[in-house]
């Protein structure tokens, strides 16, 4: 079982390099898509399964992941008219580049922090740490809120998968109060980008500038 | 003694039978158009027509343009017996040969941009510096996916890499899937086939392999053809190698799943071809990057 | 008694989102207000039991940020029957939408405030942002718009990074022989069994996390946006409510970590953050053109203040904990002064504002006094709390933390006072004085007199209160 976690984390973490050096919107909500719905597999291959608990979040975690929250940032996507393109503040290559330097880095920080227990996979950590920080870097190198939010939810993503490295330890509980706070957090967000439009005609970050320190006298 | 003549089969295999890979993939895209296609053999007719035709030079050409076919035909050459085939072993084999075999390839890339070049005309030149710019991206993916096999292998020669990696399928395919992805690209991109390039276009601005070797005619285009051939060959001997298991087979089967492997790597360049458009020339870059980031990723994953 | 102070706020949120009327509305806001703000007194009479297997629970710190919680809702909530009034033609989102949101967030601060449970407490602060990200956006201005989304992307984010704070506090904790709740009391009953690799790292993600949202530089852009837009009640709340709530995660973790006897390494992080946090707003208070920003600026600083007393630790924590009690009765205060001032002026840019005293002399005085009380001047309860923090840093024998903390309070005052002195004197732009609102100034006077009280004399009941709150993170009382 351990070695089909870890092929599933590679997926995720594939997935995540696919989100840095893709241009569409679009695709990039497909992937983060297909991202939720791979992780949404992970609690069935973690956690014991005699107990309903591992297969009620393995199910929410697809229906929101994998699904609500990418048709709503879809429907935010289609209704905002937003330019279809992702328009990077970092080329995708040098995204692509920068992925690849996270990557090095969750591994090496997964070698620096050993973990007191052996986890279900011994690819979870660093493929959580890289979504981390992944979900980061498109906070800050993107320039569509859009993008952001989508940068939001890998962030979350990769929380999720660190989450589930705890499962054994853990009560399902909480993972479920998350995922409740993540889909009214996108959901908010969604309404905002679609009154962002309406307001400025554009849903870009940069261009929001009206709010600063001190005038250009 | 058989080791050694399996080799030498190897090398005329590849020598005789690369034409004719191509012919299949022009074969299949003539299928999925629904037209007849040109006959199988059809590069073998261009081959000897363009062989009994004179070559046409340029005033203001020089010895570089003459020399870029012909070297870049031998260097293509001498790679070739370094690839093993059928789960046999390459005719030479030395520790590191894989860099040498990469680097090979490019010689032959140089000498064909400096023959571009040295015809003074500003589209070849133009030609040339898209596919420096894309084999830049190119020539590290494949180096680095190499490298990846060869810490999987623990070996630092061709022979030893290619077609050992053992594996069944499952869960510890992860990186050897990857290293294929990566292979993949790099063959399609280094022989200039759909997403990167259109062999078929000749006159588009946006072409980079058949724009640069435009000024070539009679023997000495044969020769840049037959080239091409040899690459696609090899580079596709090395791909197939890397994904099936030739270790685990029966003796038996093996020369003819590589010949399998190979035809049916063409048909399904034929088949890329087919159903998808090239990519805008800004987009060959982050597909190749791509390429570069999965290789990267899957050496990190076995070296971890 | 605490299913109560959290459910009654939400119960009456959902009823004013079926109300339209908008004097019934107000009639519920303040009702909730007062049950809430009497509840808060008899938690301070009677020991309220846990609930949830103590996941929810009140301790001293619970009690002291909810009692300022409560104080501060039920100041702001007085103060908004006027406001509504008067912003009655201007464009604005549905009042009951409005309200309802203000209960969510009375309730959800309440749940931060009695959360043990390190779960609970994060999926509580998430809560506040989002009941809170709607009443920044009540004016419908494109300002506005810009600050919230700044406010949602940032915090969310923070909280995110929270999460996964939390998430290494648990990793930390399977190194204890037997499996360990995130619960505060079984954290720091079991602290010494916990991997300290881990905690530190958990340590630095919760402080990085709940800094965000409390403010602490350099993750406090989205601070002043939010405090300039919102409407001045909501600010008050804000800034004098929500940023302590962010700190009591802040708190949490710092129990654990002392409890595990790493609290050396965090007090020196706290300290750091603390002094950084009062240089960003002292450089960004020298020059502010706008007062409402410049009010924000303000509660970095203080941020900045507390999260250096609780860093250093001893006296320290003791003085902290009481400026957070200070700090936000003042705050609090200024800031609705400065939504009257906005009513009087229509405009929040320092420039144009002058003549205070000729044109609304009872909101003036008060926030001349708001002004002397929030630079730390005596006899005002921030002197005393500023002065310990001070005695604390020499006790300690941290000269040159004394020194350079001495120095930024001082750039805050120089930078504040010239921006009040000019609103309060200067001509007066029109003849003469324009009518007040008492409801308008009975909040500000109540906390101002408040602020002055605790800094004449700190009742023996919160001595207490504060001294065993300060016990929870290592700190003596004087």
């Amino acid at each position: 079982m351990q070695e089909w976690i870890d092929l599933l984390m590679v997926l995720v973490a594939v997935t995540n390099l696919a989100i840095l050096g893709v241009s569409r919107l679009r695709t990039c909500i497909r992937l983060s898509a297909i991202q939720g719905a791979l992780l949404g597999c992970l609690p069935l291959m973690v956690g014991p399964l005699e107990s309903w608990g591992p297969i009620l979040l393995a199910l929410v975690t697809i229906a929101m992941k994998g699904w609500t929250l990418p048709w709503l940032l879809e429907r935010s996507l289609v209704e905002a008219h937003v330019q279809r393109e992702v328009q990077p503040f970092v080329g995708y290559n040098a995204s692509i580049l920068i992925g690849v330097i996270a990557i090095a880095a969750s591994f090496w920080l997964n070698s620096r922090l050993p973990l007191p227990f052996t986890p279900a996979g011994t690819l979870m950590i660093p493929s959580a740490f890289f979504g981390v920080l992944t979900g980061l870097f498109i906070l800050v190198a993107r320039r569509i809120a859009l993008n952001q939010v989508i940068g939001y939810l890998v962030l979350e993503n990769g929380i999720y998968a660190f989450g589930l490295v705890l499962m054994p330890h853990q009560t399902l509980l909480v993972e479920l109060g998350i995922l409740l706070d993540l889909f009214v957090g996108v959901f908010v967000m969604g309404i905002a980008i679609f009154q962002i439009n309406r307001e400025f005609d554009h849903i870009d970050a940069d261009r929001m500038t009206g709010l600063r320190d001190w005038s250009d006298e | 003694m058989i080791a050694i003549l399996s080799s030498i089969l190897s090398v005329v295999l590849a020598l005789v039978l690369a034409p004719l890979l191509l012919g299949v993939v022009n074969r299949t895209k003539a299928i999925y158009a629904g037209r007849k296609g040109q006959p199988l053999l059809q590069l073998y007719y261009d081959l000897y027509r363009l062989l009994r035709k004179g070559a046409v030079y340029s005033r203001t050409t020089s010895w570089i343009f003459r020399a870029g076919p012909i070297v870049g035909l031998a260097a293509t050459a001498l790679a070739i017996p370094l690839i093993p085939f059928g789960g046999g072993r390459g005719l030479f084999s030395f520790a590191g040969d894989f860099f040498f075999a990469v680097y090979l390839l490019g010689v032959v890339r140089f000498l064909w941009v400096i023959a571009a070049l040295d015809t003074g005309s500003s589209f070849e030149g133009m030609g040339g510096s898209r596919e420096v710019a894309f084999s830049a991206l190119a020539e590290p993916a494949l180096l680095l996916a190499l490298t990846a096999v060869a810490w999987m292998t623990r070996s630092l020669s061709l022979s030893d890499m290619v077609g050992r990696l053992s594996w069944t399928l499952g869960p510890g395919v992860a990186p050897i899937a990857m290293v294929g992805c990566t292979l993949f690209v790099v063959f399609l991109a280094e022989n200039a086939r759909i997403p990167v390039d259109d062999p078929n276009t000749h006159l588009e601005l946006t072409m980079i392999h058949e724009v640069m070797v435009l000024d070539h005619s009679g023997p000495d285009f044969a020769m840049i053809q037959y080239t091409a051939a040899l690459k696609f060959w090899l580079l596709g001997a090395i791909l197939i190698g890397v994904l099936l298991p030739f270790e685990t087979l029966p003796t038996t089967v093996r020369w003819p799943v590589a010949l399998g492997g190979m035809f049916t790597l063409a048909i399904l360049v034929g088949i890329v071809e087919s159903t998808m458009a090239r990519l805008r020339l800004l987009k060959v870059p982050q597909l190749l990057g791509g390429a570069c980031a999965l290789a990267i990723f899957a050496l990190i994953l076995v070296v971890r | 008694m605490i299913a109560a102070l959290v459910l009654i706020p939400i119960l009456a949120a959902i009823a004013c989102l079926l109300i339209r009327d908008s004097r019934r509305l107000g009639a519920i806001l303040i009702a909730t207000a007062t049950i809430h703000l009497i509840l808060t007194g008899l938690c301070w009479a009677f020991e309220p039991g846990g609930l949830w297997q103590g996941w929810l629970a009140l301790d001293e710190a619970g009690k002291l940020f909810l009692t300022i919680v409560s104080v501060l809702f039920a100041g702001s909530a007085l103060y908004l029957q006027e406001y509504f009034r008067r912003e009655a033609d201007s464009p604005h989102e549905s009042e009951s939408v409005f309200i309802a949101c203000l209960l969510f967030f009375l309730a959800t601060m309440t749940l931060v405030t009695v959360s043990r449970h390190f779960s609970l407490l994060w999926v509580a602060i998430e809560a506040t942002t989002l009941a809170s990200a709607p009443l920044i956006y009540f004016h419908r201005s494109p300002g506005s718009l810009e600050a919230t989304w700044k406010y949602l992307l940032i915090c969310s984010v923070g909280i995110a990074l929270a999460l996964l704070g939390t998430f290494l506090l648990a990793a930390a904790g399977t190194a204890a022989p037997t499996p360990v709740e995130l619960s505060v009391a079984d954290l720091t009953i079991h602290a010494r069994e916990l991997d300290p690799a881990w905690l530190k790292a958990a340590f630095l993600f919760l402080l990085v996390g709940y800094g965000t949202k409390m403010g602490l530089a350099p993750m406090h852009s989205w601070l002043p946006d939010a405090h300039s837009e919102a409407p001045s009640a909501v600010s008050a709340l804000l800034s004098g409510a929500l940023l302590n709530c962010a700190f009591l995660g802040i708190f949490r973790t710092l129990q654990v970590c002392t409890a595990a006897g790493i609290d050396k390494f965090a007090g020196d992080i706290l300290i750091a953050f603390g002094l950084i946090s009062m240089g960003f707003a002292a450089i960004f208070l020298l020059r502010q053109v706008d007062y409402k920003r410049m009010l924000a600026y303000s509660s970095v600083e203080h941020m900045g203040i507390l999260t250096l007393g609780i860093g250093l630790g001893g006296l320290g924590s003791f003085a902290g904990l009481l400026h957070a009690v200070n700090h936000s009765l003042t705050k609090a205060a200024l800031f609705l002064l400065a939504g009257n001032i906005i009513f009087a002026y229509r405009s929040k840019s320092i420039e144009s504002v002058s003549g205070l005293f000729g044109r609304i002399p009872a909101t003036a005085i008060l926030w001349a006094a708001g002004f002397f009380a929030i630079v730390g001047s005596p006899p005002f309860g921030t002197f005393v709390s500023e002065l310990t923090i001070l005695r604390a840093a020499l006790q300690q024998g941290h000269g040159w933390i004394a020194a350079t903390y001495l120095g930024l309070l001082s750039l805050a005052l120089i930078g504040m006072a010239g921006a009040v002195l000019k609103m309060l004197y200067g001509p007066s732009s029109s003849q003469g004085p324009l009518p007040e609102n008492r409801l308008s100034l009975i909040t500000p006077l109540i906390f101002a007199v408040l602020v002055l009280a605790l800094g004449l004399m700190i009742p023996s009941g919160l001595s207490r209160t504060l001294a065993s709150a300060a016990a929870l993170i290592g700190g003596t009382a004087p």
